[in-house]
């Protein structure tokens, strides 16, 4: 396989991070948006809360996106391949962002609850001063976690017409016929950006100070 | 713009097909995955060190790279190195490899879990190593093994969506056949989301179920 392949399937793994990333974040924040529905004490948000956590992890990200991607034009609207990769795999990873967050929010002092509730703070500066910080803190490796899935989730995007990394491969593939060399090289690439992700976690990990002896 | 469930229902003997199909690679798979991994696992606790760190590189490679691309390289990659497979048994065998080396993780936790002193009373006692494999590491395993398994047995489940762009003909391979079709995609796709969704739940629940009856086998520190 010449370098020239395997520069394109560099350029196309660009792709592959960008989609990631902002999936990753845009997840995160539908994710403390979930969470605060959680922890609003209102009936119908917590109900559309469980439903959205348990509808998005149940579902295979392939058939979300299939729906996503035929849904939307037939509901009338006209967005870029892009746009749909993005939003699939946000709404997808909030769901699970959700459920790793569940349990950092439980985590949360109760004395630090209450010493902001003694100290005035109202339950929203209460939920995102303290009770946001710590939660992200605790459950950090789990979001690093997450990120290394979704890494490996965005191949799917690749149905919806998205030229990242396993998309350009597969052209690759058609165009050259030598699947062996270009599917284990895409996969060498993401096993590369993983290995990343995952020794970067871990220094961000040790970096960070921990909270109430945790 | 109005949705009609009606003419993908019409439909029914596909989707059955496809279900049952989907249910089959599902079980099949995830068997094959915790045996395959479960060997694994017992390779590196008792094969030495060599075997052990050699057996790292495959599970940290099948972790760290998308099944689609594993499920790709295998189907169409195979047949240049002589290993021809037909869409269903690639399917059975990429999933069970890339749930393998999730399961070999999880019972390697499992194993570490055990009190060693357990094992040397046994070894004491003059079991073999089959014996203490069987009647000490695996029955105080269990607890700890149910939970991550059931949620990687879900995890396959749902990989096993991704079979049909290697037209395995199981059930998102054939809504979406269908969906086309009747010109009814959405409706095919909300239906079969629908059928996972249940499905899932209801491994959430065995899940539950079997962590209750095995309780007792709860180590008493724990």
């Amino acid at each position: 396989m010449s370098w020239k392949l395997f520069n394109l399937l560099l350029e196309a793994s660009l792709m592959t991070i960008f989609v990631s990333t902002v999936s990753i974040l845009i997840g995160l924040v539908l994710a403390i948006l979930l969470s605060a529905a959680n922890l609003s004490g209102i009936r119908p948000l917590q109900w559309f809360a469980k439903f959205f956590i348990s509808f998005f992890r149940g579902t295979p990200l392939l058939v979300q996106l299939l729906l996503l991607y035929n849904l939307l034009p037939v509901i009338g609207v006209q967005i870029p391949s892009l746009v749909t990769a993005i939003i699939g795999l946000s709404i997808c990873t909030a769901a699970y962002q959700a459920e790793n967050l569940r349990g950092g929010f439980e985590g949360v002092p109760t004395g630090l609850v209450e010493s902001a509730d003694m100290a005035g703070f109202t339950p929203v500066q209460t939920f995102f001063h303290i009770r946001v910080p710590i939660a992200l803190r605790l459950t950090l490796p789990a979001l690093i976690n997450e990120a290394i899935l979704i890494l490996k989730a965005s191949s799917l995007v690749s149905v919806v017409g998205l030229i990242e990394l396993t998309r350009m491969a597969q052209n690759l593939v058609a165009s050259t016929f030598m699947p062996l060399e270009i599917y284990a090289s895409a996969g060498l690439i993401y096993l590369v950006i993983n290995l990343v992700v995952a020794t970067a976690g871990r220094q961000l990990e040790r970096r960070l100070p921990g909270v109430g002896g945790k | 713009m109005g949705f009609d469930f009606n003419v993908i229902l019409s439909k029914q003997d596909a989707l059955v097909s496809g279900i049952a199909m989907t249910v089959f690679v599902w079980v099949v798979g995830t068997l094959a995955a915790a045996l395959i991994g479960f060997i694994v696992a017992t390779a590196r606790r008792y094969g030495g060190v060599i075997v052990d760190k050699a057996l790292t590189v495959p599970i940290e490679v099948i972790r760290g790279t998308p099944f689609l691309v594993q499920l790709f390289l295998l189907y169409f990659g195979g047949p240049y190195i002589g290993l021809s497979l037909d869409a269903l048994p690639a399917g059975l065998l990429a999933l069970s490899i890339y749930g393998a080396a999730y399961f070999a993780e999880i019972f390697r936790a499992g194993y570490q879990s055990v009190p060693p002193g357990h094992v040397e009373a046994a070894e004491c006692l003059g079991f073999t190593r089959i014996q203490i494999i069987r009647n000490i590491l695996l029955p105080e395993m269990a607890l700890l093994v149910i939970p991550p398994s059931v949620n990687m047995a879900i995890i396959l489940l749902k990989e096993t969506a991704l079979l049909s762009l290697i037209t395995v003909p199981e059930m998102t391979m054939t809504a979406s056949a269908i969906g086309s079709q009747e010109y009814a995609f959405v409706e095919a796709m909300v239906l079969i989301a629908l059928v996972y969704w249940v499905l899932v739940e209801l491994a959430g629940v065995l899940g539950r179920f079997a962590e209750k009856k095995l309780s007792r086998y709860r180590l008493a520190k724990a």
